[in-house]
């Protein structure tokens, strides 16, 4: 078997720890990020998770340089950016905003000092290449039991939010007239969110985070017509991207420039990427439109587009 | 109440001869007052609707339609005024309430199939993980979803996106959604805003439907009175925070609307359509003289501490309810007229 495989699994790669490690947590993270991400391209609010992801990278930074976890500074850094938003109200931070787009420099600008000492204080010139654009095969095995806990801490609450989260997605002023708190609702939604951009800013750095939440959610909601399955089809996808990029990452230790092997999170991204522009292709389209039966009947076909609805960008405004 | 125009609400309704008494009351708004940031928003409006009618809520822009919806959907407290759903006072998540809002425009990248939606009528408001289990119940789901989506002439698409439908089909689906929760009161705001014309009519004459197959009481706002007429069962005519009710023929009369907006309004028949036309005082007429509003001014003590502005409620000069350009090949007609009749 392992004899058959060698060409696509170099010599060790089920012997070693580092990646052991990655497979795991590459893949509770990409489940994760899946199950969030649907949600957040639904609720067109990836935005918010770009500016977790830019906060995070000032966590993460300021982490290294006090010689604390890494994912403690992206995780306390991105729910405190969540408080912050909801405090000033979630409508409102969008990425036109100008305030916003300072704030957020501000919080890059923090990182590129504290990125700048982390390599000379302590002379680790990877400081910058781990915190940006990640590195799964460094995560220690320490961190393992934290990067689970904080995975069931958002599927809970991805639980027991989900049915209101939909509903107040679809509509908040329907969600509002049955009763649904779409505030709070929102809070728990933007809270898990948060935790979610910090393990993937874990996995494949903080810049790059956004890529495994929104990709492979994006790429699954043209796929299928329903929540569910799109929710599944993600975290399959990002599981599929997660683990196709580390086998890929260990093999490239061939590759030229020979002995260091490319970054991890190249492949993951560029993974991502393609199933994005494959979900794209005009036959799943078609395939989705063709569901509609009695096609003949005059009903419709000729008003369908008429509200612009098909046209709507992807992430339309809110609020 | 004591007011003139509503004096009349109850007691000459022609909905139901011979049984005026009987009906049985979903709704009572009874002299509800709101006010919001110092305005007065609605003042002192009382009307009653029964199961199995359809009743029009009649306003333009600004009069009050959507506040007057929240307040029966207790997401507003009303300043004064009391209101009963099915005879007990309202509250915030009455599940005796469907509600069906404005200009609702779905995503088309929203993994949501119009029988999901209509699926998440039953229990998408609560919290947790669906019981007893993920299993078994979903057969009486699929088949109550099934039967809302029959309902509603909505089986031809039950398996599209919501996105990809059109602004109809997607009202539709909405009004199954709402429905499928068993409510006794429906309310959609606006239903017919943004539709075409054709469209518009099936919606209305859908709500009619379910009004009287269901027996349950259906409310909608509109700014636009003529697609309502044919199958409208009462109306309820609300401009400046203030409202008349009865029966089209009851309300929609030169003399009534006159005392409700406080300046002469005329209203025509054209073709079995009605045109709400207001002037406004102080405009001058064709011939130079400023027009008078005898009716206005003699009504003017009916209305406690009356604070319409003129011409605020109507565009002066301008149609109320209906534009100029609006009766060419409006659809319907109060005489009933086919769809073969409307003009494309």
């Amino acid at each position: 078997m392992s004899h058959f495989l060698s060409p696509v699994f170099e010599a060790g790669f089920f012997e070693s720890d580092a990646v052991r490690t990655a497979v795991i947590v590459g893949a509770v993270v990409a489940l994760v990020a899946g199950a969030l991400g649907v949600f957040t391209v639904m609720r067109g609010q990836s935005f918010a998770a770009e500016a977790f992801g830019d906060i995070g990278t000032t966590g993460g930074s300021g982490a290294f340089l006090a010689g604390v976890g890494l994912l403690g500074g992206f995780l306390a850094f991105c729910v405190l950016a969540a408080g912050a938003m909801e405090l000033v109200g979630i409508q409102r931070v969008r990425g036109r905003d100008l305030a916003t787009g300072i704030v957020l420099s501000a919080a890059l600008g923090l990182a590129a000092l504290f990125l700048y000492l982390d390599s000379t204080i302590h002379n680790t010139t990877g400081a910058t290449i781990t915190v940006l654009f990640g590195s799964i095969f460094t995560i220690p095995d320490s961190t393992v039991p934290l990067v689970a806990a904080l995975a069931v801490v958002v599927i809970a609450i991805l639980l027991v939010i989900h049915r209101p989260l939909l509903l107040s997605t679809i509509s908040s002023e329907i969600a509002t007239a049955r009763g649904v708190p779409v505030r709070l609702v929102g809070a728990a939604y933007l809270l898990a969110l948060a935790v979610a951009v910090a393990l993937c800013a874990l996995s494949i750095g903080s810049i790059l985070s956004t890529a495994l939440l929104i990709g492979p959610a994006a790429a699954a909601l043209r796929l299928t017509n329903r929540p569910g399955r799109a929710i599944l089809a993600a975290g399959l996808l990002g599981v599929t991207s997660v683990w196709l990029g580390i086998v890929l990452a260990y093999d490239s230790y061939d590759w030229p420039p020979y002995g260091n092997g490319w970054p991890v999170s190249f492949f993951v991204v560029t993974i991502v990427f393609a199933i994005y522009l494959l979900s794209g292709l005009p036959g799943w389209r078609e395939r989705r439109r063709a569901n509609r039966s009695g096609d003949g009947s005059a009903d419709g076909t000729a008003d369908r587009w008429a509200n612009g609805a098909a046209d709507a960008p992807m992430g339309r405004a809110r609020g | 109440m004591s007011q003139a125009p509503s004096a009349d609400r109850d007691g000459i309704r022609a909905g139901d001869p011979g049984s005026p008494g009987h009906r049985e009351q979903v709704l009572s708004v009874m002299g509800v007052h709101v006010r919001l940031a110092g305005r007065t928003v609605l003042e002192d409006v009382s009307f009653e609707l029964g199961a199995g009618e359809l009743t029009g809520l009649i306003g333009s822009n600004g009069a009050g339609k959507t506040t007057l919806f929240r307040v029966i959907l207790g997401l507003q407290p009303a300043s004064r005024g009391e209101v009963l759903v099915a005879g007990r006072p309202r509250s915030r998540r009455n599940p005796l309430i469907g509600y069906v809002p404005q200009k609702f425009l779905l995503d088309p990248d929203m993994p949501l199939r119009a029988r999901d939606l209509v699926a998440l009528g039953i229990d998408a408001h609560k919290f947790g993980i669906p019981r007893p289990s993920f299993a078994r119940p979903s057969r009486e789901r699929r088949e109550r979803a099934e039967e809302m989506l029959a309902a509603v002439d909505a089986l031809d698409f039950a398996d599209t996106r919501v996105g990809l439908l059109s602004g109809g089909e997607q009202q539709r689906v909405l009004i199954a959604h709402a429905l499928i929760g068993r409510p006794r009161l429906l309310l959609a705001d606006e239903p017919l805003a943004n539709l075409d014309l054709r469209s518009a009519d099936e919606v209305v004459a859908l709500l009619a439907r379910i009004a009287s197959e269901q027996q349950i009481a259906v409310f909608i706002s509109a700014h636009e009175i003529n697609p309502l007429l044919p199958v409208m069962d009462h109306v309820v005519y609300l401009a400046a925070g203030r409202a008349v009710s009865g029966t089209a023929e009851e309300v929609v009369r030169g003399d009534v609307l006159s005392r409700l907006y406080g300046h002469h309004v005329d209203v025509l028949h054209v073709h079995g359509r009605v045109i709400v036309v207001a002037g406004a005082p102080g405009e001058r007429d064709l011939a130079g003289h400023e027009l008078r509003f005898p009716e206005a001014e003699a009504g003017e003590g009916d209305w406690a501490g009356g604070t319409v502005e003129p011409g605020g409620a109507v565009e002066p000069g301008g149609a109320a309810t209906v534009g100029g350009a609006a009766g060419i090949g409006e659809g319907g007609g109060a005489a009933g007229a086919g769809e073969g009749e409307t003009a494309p």
